[in-house]
């Protein structure tokens, strides 16, 4: 899916996950800031990955910037993020949500 | 060599009669011969103890290179006296101090330019946070750091393992004959408590006050007797920083509802009896605890004989409503806790008093509850207070392992899980306060009993607080968190986890992934 437009998803608070989605022209790229990067990093970029793919998410660059967000958070910023940044504000698919 | 909770301590650190923790009453009965000071006698009755400048009194005091300061915090976050000294020394360009803290935070941050260069080359403390936490963490520190509780800083200079050169003890008045106290001038602490020793047992000491009163100075936290030169300077602090006004009960519900758990704890353990005793922390869910302890002693009409500790406004009502008959002070947060000191009622004691295993039964023996925090505790009920799980030193030991030791009941309380860090888990980064000293730990996914305390399970057998075995509040942090994959640590030791009766309980090494960057003087 092509991003039409610069997003972002979340916020900096702690137990949270900002999430912002840029438009990139060589495949996907995902950047991880976690204040539990040691811990969790490896995790938290294969659950991006696998979001990302999900959500058929190509040609992107996702940035994470993570204040400990548990998966689901993470996950749900992502979507959010993808779905601001091909503007599609209805008739979301839940079902593979 | 493993010690009895299970950490390696390396053998070069384990000289000159150190020894691995084994066990928290290993030292019972032990024998030992006090540390003495080295004094010099005023016997002229013209004698002036009164010093123009920091600077001055470094001269007279004859600091040198190799010798050993020491400070106190009660001034905490509002502390200048930490800073006029250092600059003043680095200056002088005096090296290789060791400094022997009673704690150190932000407001001493100069240390760390100190630390950086071989000003200072050893520290002893119990705070370990901040920029002095992460250059220690560093390796800049040229001998690993020593973390002593508040107990084992009092320990360690009555037995001589710390010999204190020049003491520098600020306070809010003296005399100038040195009779000083944390009551009456523009920078009030309201209590003394961590220097008591440091003026019995240094060579030199040296109050900084930035208000002279007329003699004596009483009640006098630290005695003229003790004392070598008084400087008056400025500030010693900014009154501020130094006691917050009110800290605020928390209304965050994870907070309300995990205090309530330990007021029912308390009231079902079967020491909540008239006449118990009871220390509180200055947290959240502590703080908030005592609101609930008021209605249980409300309910069935019972006093609490005394609380102690770091006192707080919380604390100071239940005192003056009549629900607490005394209060022994170590440490005061608040203005209401600085007003009440020395009232009737409210006493000053001394960390020796208060923590010091090697005394003849310090005040934490005679404790029935505690309530304390944590950074991480382990199924082995093991607790860290010091490090961080990314490995930085963030935290301080303070009378935690001391008041764990001494009372009936230790309570830790904590959430489960913060910004994804599993509070309770399969190890503790560092051990701070050993296992066979916690009995409780409440979290806000329920309360673990340690299996050691049948008493205590029985006693709440019929009760709806919500039990659960350490192994099940550690299967749920992980089931919510993930299993968090281990720290990388470098060889290098850079602090030393001293247990309050001098064993080492743990070490500190160098985090593999810290990045630090040297801190610019120009920035002081």
């Amino acid at each position: 899916m092509k991003i039409k437009t610069q997003a972002v998803a979340g916020t900096l608070e702690s137990s949270d996950a900002q999430v912002m989605i840029l438009p990139n022209s060589s495949g996907l790229k995902i950047t991880l800031d976690s204040s539990v990067y040691d811990q969790y990093g490896k995790h938290i970029i294969a659950l991006a990955e696998q979001t990302a793919k999900t959500l058929q998410l190509e040609d992107a660059t996702v940035k994470i910037v993570d204040k400990g967000a548990l998966d689901c958070t993470i996950k749900a910023r992502i979507e959010t993020a993808f779905y601001r940044a091909i503007d599609q504000q209805s008739g979301l698919p839940w079902e593979v949500l | 060599m493993i010690n009895q909770v299970g950490r390696d301590i390396p053998d070069v650190y384990l000289k000159d009669g150190v020894e691995p923790f084994q066990g928290i009453y290993y030292r019972d009965d032990y024998e030992y011969t006090k540390a003495a000071p080295t004094v010099h006698a005023y016997v002229k009755p013209n004698g002036d103890k009164l010093v123009d400048s920091i600077h001055d009194v470094l001269i007279k005091s004859g600091l040198k290179d190799g010798m050993t300061i020491s400070f106190h915090h009660h001034l905490r976050d509002g502390d200048f006296v930490v800073n006029l000294v250092m600059k003043e020394i680095h200056k002088l360009g005096i090296k290789n101090l060791t400094v022997c803290a009673s704690s150190l935070g932000r407001a001493h941050n100069y240390l760390v330019p100190c630390i950086e260069d071989g000003t200072v080359t050893g520290i002893s403390t119990s705070g370990i946070r901040d920029e002095i936490g992460e250059v220690i963490s560093a390796g800049k520190l040229k001998h690993p750091a020593i973390i002593r509780s508040h107990g084992g800083r009092a320990r360690a200079i009555e037995d001589g393992s710390v010999k204190i050169d020049v003491a520098f003890i600020g306070a809010s008045t003296s005399d100038a004959y040195g009779n000083a106290s944390g009551k009456g001038g523009q920078s009030d602490t309201g209590v003394l408590s961590y220097a008591d020793g440091d003026a019995k047992y240094a060579d030199k000491v040296v109050i900084i006050t930035d208000k002279i009163v007329a003699a004596p100075n009483f009640p006098a936290s630290i005695k003229g007797v003790d004392v070598d030169y008084v400087v008056k300077v400025d500030s010693i602090g900014d009154a501020s920083k130094i006691a917050s006004g009110a800290l605020r009960l928390t209304k965050d519900t994870r907070e309300l509802n995990m205090a309530k758990e330990v007021a029912k704890c308390m009231y079902h353990s079967g020491y909540f009896k008239n006449g118990f005793t009871f220390q509180t922390g200055a947290g959240g869910s502590s703080l908030a605890t005592t609101s609930f302890l008021k209605a249980y002693m409300a309910k069935d009409n019972i006093k609490c004989g005394w609380a102690m500790g770091g006192i707080t406004e919380p604390i100071v009502n239940l005192f003056n409503e009549g629900f607490v008959n005394k209060v022994l002070d170590d440490q005061a947060f608040d203005l209401a806790a600085v007003a009440s000191a020395h009232t009737k009622g409210h006493f000053e004691i001394s960390a020796s008093q208060y923590a010091n295993p090697f005394n003849k039964g310090a005040f934490v023996n005679q404790l029935n509850f505690v309530i304390l925090g944590a950074l991480e505790v382990d199924t082995a009920f093991n607790v860290n207070v010091v490090q961080g799980s990314n490995g930085v030193l963030r935290g301080a030991p303070g009378g935690h392992p001391d008041t764990a030791a001494g009372a009936d009941v230790s309570i830790i309380v904590a959430p489960l899980i913060r910004s994804r860090m599993p509070t309770v888990r399969d190890r503790v980064t560092s051990v701070t306060t050993p296992g066979e000293s916690i009995d409780i730990v409440v979290t806000d996914y329920g309360v673990a009993v340690n299996p050691k305390r049948q008493d205590l399970l029985k006693a709440f057998a019929d009760t709806d607080i919500p039990l659960k075995t350490i192994e099940e509040l550690r299967d749920l942090a992980y089931q919510y968190a993930g299993k968090p994959e281990p720290v990388e640590f470098d060889d290098q030791v850079v602090a030393l986890v001293e247990y309050r009766d001098g064993t080492i309980i743990d070490v500190i090494r160098k985090p593999k992934r810290l990045n630090y960057s040297q801190k610019a003087l120009d920035k002081f």
